[in-house]
């Protein structure tokens, strides 16, 4: 996956520095479907309220992975790594995350519920070293993405399987994915396969073709140089 | 440093060009130039974008238009123009029922209005002209997908390039009168959705050397659809794009 050192690099450009952001000019005609004196506080800024619908993007082809063939790793700067399987996931203490999630491409989705596990039960099993600083989630189709430490930890993300109280669908990453919902949901790697926990930060899969390296929704860090 | 972490795992689509942070991170006006009709459904926009710093076909920008009141609205869009000198981009959008960007362009928009753009963006789904590729498209997933067969042409390129494009009649299909032999049109109220037939005469024995790269575009449930035709008949996952518009 991240092997992109074998591609062309037709534009590749040294980073530059962030520039200051431009206040939109208003377009001629333009009212906008949401009035901005009713517009819901949960809402982050550019973002739309998809309601009941729940758009799919993911860049690669949905795997065929059932729940025997799941398994979940966590490596890298810990004292006892672990594999484990889906009935010793389940095994875990159950928890739920009930609330928003927002997509880079506009869509914002209000009162979703996920079951799992929070993955600070995961962390605590394998003993993080305290020079770990950051994680690269991986999935089982070999999507990556990167994340610090600190946004996986203290009750912010979860390994999940349900979504309403049913089985998380494919698409949306069944038969289990992470959830980080603070952060914009291309974090959020579907089919999740395991974390590797490292003491510098790695772009992942879509921070290496162009996303911002953090993904907060709500200072809008969306593309590199945000 | 280290040496990037690769995960233990299979179907890894690498990224094909790295992009520029400048370029994706600015918002710049863009001049609607011109506005074509495609189909009854869908319009080609031709925008003015006097720093546009060049793209490769595939990529998509992001479109803002905003509110007297501050309320401002921004969606994807595929750039559907090869890549030229000319300082102008094209876009063709559906016009999504209630749809309020969509809606806005197709009902209100005039050519000499403003609206802002930024990109070009992400290099995943982009393709340089370097590799045999296989396009699926429906609906107006084939926008991508037509301006890698302009840059196909314009270049003179002669590396393999196929696209089978799915539309329920002839004449809800984007830019019919450009498609050439390269191309096989599926119309889904006549002929039923594509099938694996459509694919099997580009699949196994009729692969060129060294395989294709496969680019899949258009609503989720086509990507869907055709992504498992592609897997079904042989064609490497880690060799498959999807780009998805919903
Ligand atoms: C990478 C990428 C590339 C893309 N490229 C293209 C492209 O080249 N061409 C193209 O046409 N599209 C493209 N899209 C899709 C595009 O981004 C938009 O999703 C599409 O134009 C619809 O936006 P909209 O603002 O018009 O509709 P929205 O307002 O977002 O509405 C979408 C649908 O939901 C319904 N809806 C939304 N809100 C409500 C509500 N409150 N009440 C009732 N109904 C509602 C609308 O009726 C409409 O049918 C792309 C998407 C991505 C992610």
């Amino acid at each position: 996956m991240t092997n992109t050192t074998s591609e062309p690099s037709l534009t590749s450009q040294p980073a530059a520095a962030p520039e200051p952001a431009t206040a939109s000019a208003p377009t001629r005609g333009f009212t906008g479907r949401a009035r901005a004196a009713d517009r819901d506080p949960r809402l982050p800024p550019g973002q739309y309220d998809a309601r009941d619908g729940w758009p799919v993007l993911s860049a690669e082809v949905t795997p065929r992975l059932t729940a025997a063939d799941w398994t979940f790793r966590v490596d890298g700067l810990v004292a006892r790594p672990r594999t484990w399987t889906w009935d010793e996931a389940h095994a875990l203490p159950a928890s739920e995350y009930r609330g928003d999630i927002h997509c880079v491409t506009s869509w914002s989705k209000f009162g979703v519920r996920f079951g799992g596990v929070s993955l600070d039960a995961f962390l605590a099993e394998v003993g993080p070293s305290a020079t770990a600083t950051h994680v690269v989630a991986y999935s089982h189709t070999g999507y990556t993405a990167n994340l610090p430490l600190a946004d996986v930890t203290g009750g912010r993300a979860w390994i999940v399987w349900e979504y309403d109280g049913e089985p998380l669908a494919p698409e949306h990453g069944g038969p289990a994915r992470l959830i980080v919902p603070h952060l914009y949901f291309w974090k959020s790697a579907k089919w999740i396969a395991g974390l590797r926990l490292l003491d510098h930060d790695e772009p992942g899969f879509w921070e290496q073709n162009g996303y911002h390296h953090r993904g907060d929704p709500w200072r809008e860090e969306r593309y590199a140089g945000d | 440093m280290d040496t990037p972490f690769v995960p233990p795992t299979a179907f890894a689509v690498p990224g094909r060009i790295s992009v520029s942070s400048r370029s994706a991170s600015v918002w710049q006006q863009a001049l609607i130039t011109q506005i074509r009709r495609e189909t009854p459904a869908a319009s080609t926009f031709r925008l003015k974008v006097p720093d546009w710093q060049g793209h490769l076909p595939g990529q998509h920008l992001m479109l803002r238009l905003t509110a007297p009141d501050g309320y401002v609205a921004q969606r994807h869009y595929s750039l559907a123009s090869a890549p030229d000198d000319s300082g102008e981009i094209e876009l063709t959008l559906d016009h999504a029922p209630g749809g309020e960007v969509s809606g806005h362009l197709h009902t209100v928009a005039q050519v000499g209005d403003l609206v802002e753009v930024r990109g070009p963006l992400s290099g995943f789904f982009a393709w340089p002209g370097d590799r045999p590729a296989l396009l699926l498209g429906a609906g107006s997933g084939v926008v991508p997908l037509m301006s890698m067969i302009r840059h196909h042409r314009r270049a003179g390129l002669t590396v393999p390039l196929r696209l089978i494009v799915s539309a329920r009649t002839r004449a809800d299909l984007i830019y019919a009168d450009e498609y050439g032999d390269e191309t096989t049109a599926v119309l889904t109220r006549a002929e039923g959705r594509l099938h694996a037939g459509h694919l099997a005469p580009y699949l196994g024995a009729g692969q060129p050397e060294g395989g294709w790269e496969a680019y899949v575009c258009g609503s989720n449930g086509f990507a869907e659809h055709a992504s498992r035709l592609l897997v079904d008949g042989g064609q490497p996952v880690d060799r498959i794009r999807i780009e998805r518009f919903g």
